[in-house]
């Protein structure tokens, strides 16, 4: 009897990981769009706070760098996934997740204080686009934390292993691509004045 | 095809038995019911994706039968302003998000794994879903009706009308909410198309053998896939510009409703491409089908699509020359949007060429692939017309541009959907459609259609508006109008036999066999229905048009139980995830910030349980 389980794709790769690339794909143009109406309207308020007044570049700096040390727990949990080795799985697993928990930490700190100065998601455009971009990047961070715990549970009860990698290897495109869009934000609305 | 009568009522007989044993579960009508509920077999999502968008074309064309009775004499007052607001913004809605899109999505979902040899789409579960997704959002936008709330603000929602200020009722919240639960389901439908497509095709078939309609499936998913984020960032602004105060769209704030127009039309025009494409490649099956010939110019018209779905991408702001974006940039969107007729004109030479000597069967698919032809090209003449922005400046905003885009979505869009119908019904029921009926329903629709929308180029020169609920005596448009309202009616008319012969072909049309029309590609190897596998075995495809090729044989004899390759299992997880994630938008319209997490709630909890339910339960059962 044939088994239609995982019949072989026409070019070997495997479905999930081709379509998570296309939605990937389909995720820049979200956070394009987000991006480029922040720059269009940072300096279009006609009230304060303005940009220059509000932002912190050493404490981001700081969130950024946790973020992307990230990135290369994620790609050592991956490779001891792929190697067998679940203690490593699961150290490096948790690891990238606490970064991703800490980056979110920063970027609550981040609102709040923002709040107390006065900038709120209905200050001016600026604050609007600033919340709405940054707060679905936060959004994006959240979901793969809690992917990332769940990988951990599985992991725990052995049911992530060798043979089913993908599972790690799919949510590390994932986060990945998350800190790559940080870094594309870091760099317009943080380092550019 | 020349069985005798006595065979063909035996056959008859087997051909009802198919269909009934294929759609229906020998449980029940519960079980039936549940069976449809749970599905993830594409053919069956996608017949429903078909009668949904039937269903939905009902409710849009009494809206637009609303609009011409108003619109028949000058001063009429069988609607008011407000009802008129509510019928144009929920027809352009409804016929481009709930009827052309879905009735393509389809024919993408039945036609496509038949096509390309596979057995299913890659994600059956997400198939499901997409469907069940876009169901709730389109049933959740018309219950705005209920509530006498329906959107008033047009199909483009132009800021800042849209604003709390100006719309501060609750219409302009169900279309938002509306259209951005319909979004997620396109979003993924198209994921799903292309990872199909590029992993799932027969062996030795490569890209430049898949069928045209393949093809175009394929450029239109891009097209979703990189379009739809667009107006999900645009819905997004809206949406927290009503629901949480923000200022993307208020002037006074330093927001720009031009943003608005951008993002729309990056979405926007490409969204013409989504609507046209299908039809384009179905155009392309039914040319070649039925002058029997292969397409003429294959990788002519290949290229072509592909670049009418790059260029699309570059012709957004000729929806704005009115908006005032100074020369430059109205020049380049001048220039592009000529550039885009190009392949578009391509196309259509490459079908007439198919059809040059060939040996041309008017069936009612060719007659409405030949009526796809004529009117699509009077659209695209209109287009050229107003690619020009000195000249876009008198027809913006009239009923010429009415005219050229009806010309354009339901000459080129609707006519190549009905000829899709035509085309493969019998594939989907083992029936054949009644060709009188459907002759009639050519005629009366090719009638009524341009007796519709060809008066609207006039009214449109001379002066009327679009979007206004009624007009002066004095402004010498009431003969133009009354044809018009006349036209709608026949062509109402032309959709009422085409349902008519729909319902009464699939319990009583003649028997269709595998392949009635001798056509080349790979839907026509299996029988008809085909069984919930698609092919007993999976053919080696070594040329374009397979059946064609005298030695390509496929195996058809239907398989016995334990022969049958095991097929993914149903699921009551997508229709309650898709619940789930219409009610998280549709809680948003409680303006309190936390509620939405209730369905955001409801939708982890079932992705968890279907990320944890075996997509192949029977075979876990017999292998342990």
């Amino acid at each position: 009897m044939e088994i239609a389980h995982h019949p072989p794709t026409a070019t070997g790769l495997n479905n999930r990981k081709l379509g998570f690339w296309i939605f990937i794909g389909s995720e820049t143009l979200f956070f394009g769009s987000l991006i480029s109406t922040y720059m269009v309207y940072k300096s279009a308020s006609v009230a304060g706070p303005y940009p220059h007044e509000v932002l912190n570049i050493p404490i981001t700096s700081i969130s950024t760098f946790v973020l992307l040390t990230s990135s290369l727990a994620m790609v050592l949990a991956l490779h001891a996934v792929q190697q067998g080795n679940r203690n490593g799985t699961l150290i490096w697993l948790m690891a990238t997740a606490v970064c991703g928990l800490i980056f979110l930490g920063f970027q609550v700190y981040e609102f709040t204080h923002f709040v107390h100065e006065g900038l709120t998601i209905k200050s001016n455009v600026f604050g609007s686009s600033f919340f709405v971009l940054t707060g679905f990047h936060g959004v994006h961070v959240s979901v793969g934390v809690l992917w990332l715990l769940s990988l951990w549970i599985l992991t725990l009860l052995g049911k992530i292993g060798k043979e089913n990698a993908l599972n790690v290897e799919i949510a590390g495109l994932y986060w990945h691509f998350v800190d790559v869009v940080w870094i594309v934000i870091f760099t317009l609305i943080y380092l550019i004045p | 095809m020349t069985d005798s009568t006595a065979s063909s009522k035996a056959e008859s007989a087997g051909v009802r038995s198919a269909a009934v044993e294929l759609y229906t579960d020998p449980r029940g009508f519960g079980a039936t019911i549940w069976s449809w509920i749970t599905t993830v077999d594409h053919k069956r999502i996608g017949i429903m994706y078909g009668a949904a968008a039937l269903f939905f074309l009902l409710i849009g064309g009494v809206e637009a039968l609303v609009m011409r009775i108003q619109l028949a004499v000058p001063q009429n007052d069988f609607v008011d302003a407000e009802t008129f607001n509510q019928m144009f913004t929920m027809h352009g809605t409804t016929m481009i998000f709930l009827v052309a899109m879905p009735m393509a999505v389809a024919f993408f979902n039945y036609i496509v794994p038949l096509q390309i040899g596979a057995r299913d789409v890659a994600f059956p579960r997400l198939n499901a879903l997409s469907f069940w997704v876009f169901m709730f959002g389109g049933l959740y936008l018309n219950s705005s009706f209920l509530f006498n709330a329906a959107p008033n603000a047009s199909w483009v929602g132009y800021a800042n009308l849209t604003s709390t200020q100006f719309s501060p009722g609750p219409n302009v919240d169900f279309w938002v909410i509306g259209l951005s639960i319909v979004g997620v389901s396109s979003l993924i439908g198209a994921i799903n198309f292309i990872t199909t497509i590029i992993n799932l095709r027969a062996p030795s078939l490569t890209l430049m053998r898949l069928p045209l309609f393949t093809w175009m499936t394929f450029v239109t998913s891009w097209i979703l896939v990189t379009a739809i984020p667009v107006i999900a960032v645009a819905l997004i602004f809206l949406a927290a510009d009503r629901f949480f105060a923000t200022n993307f769209f208020v002037p006074t704030a330093g927001g720009d409703p031009v943003l608005w127009q951008h993002l729309f039309w990056i979405f926007g025009h490409p969204e013409v491409y989504i609507l046209v494409l299908p039809s384009f490649g179905i155009m392309s099956e039914v040319v070649a089908t039925f002058s029997r010939k292969p397409l003429f110019g294959y990788p002519i018209v290949v290229y072509a699509g592909i670049l009418i779905g790059f260029i699309g991408w570059g012709v957004w702001s000729h929806h704005m020359f009115t908006t005032g974006l100074g020369p430059i940039a109205d020049s380049f969107f001048v220039a592009s949007t000529m550039i885009i007729a190009i392949p578009t004109g391509v196309k259509i030479f490459n079908w007439l060429a198919t059809m040059w000597g060939g040996s041309i069967s008017f069936t009612s698919a060719m007659l409405f692939g030949i009526g796809l032809l004529a009117i699509f090209t009077i659209g695209g003449l209109s287009g050229i017309m107003h690619a020009s922005a000195p000249v876009d400046l008198q027809q913006h905003d009239s009923y010429f541009v009415v005219a050229h885009f009806h010309y354009t979505i339901v000459g080129g869009a609707m006519t190549g959907l009905f000829a899709g119908f035509y085309l493969w019904f019998p594939k989907v029921t083992g029936r054949l459609m009644s060709e009188t009926l459907g002759k009639l329903h050519f005629w009366t629709f090719i009638i009524g259609f341009n007796l519709t929308f060809f008066p609207m180029h006039f009214a449109g020169l001379f002066g009327m508006p679009r979007r206004v609920f009624t007009y002066p005596a004095e402004l010498n448009v009431a003969g133009y109008n009354m044809a018009s309202t006349i036209g709608a009616f026949i062509f109402g008319l032309s959709s009422l036999i085409f349902l008519w012969n729909l319902w009464r072909s699939a319990f009583r049309g003649a028997p269709a066999g595998t392949n009635p029309w001798n056509a080349g590609t790979l839907e026509w190897a299996t029988s008809s229905p085909p069984p919930h596998y698609n092919f007993a075995e999976i053919p080696e495809v070594k040329s374009r048009d397979p059946l064609w090729s005298s030695k390509f044989r496929v195996e058809t004899k239907p398989l016995s139980h334990d022969e049958e390759p095991i097929m993914p299992s149903p699921s009551f997880w997508p229709i309650l995830t898709a619940f789930g994630i219409s009610l998280t938008w549709i809680l948003v319209m409680t303006r309190i910030w936390w509620v939405p997490l209730i369905g955001l709630a409801v939708t982890a909890i079932c992705v968890y349980s279907w990320a944890f339910q075996p997509e192949f339960r029977q075979a876990r059962q017999e292998q342990g």
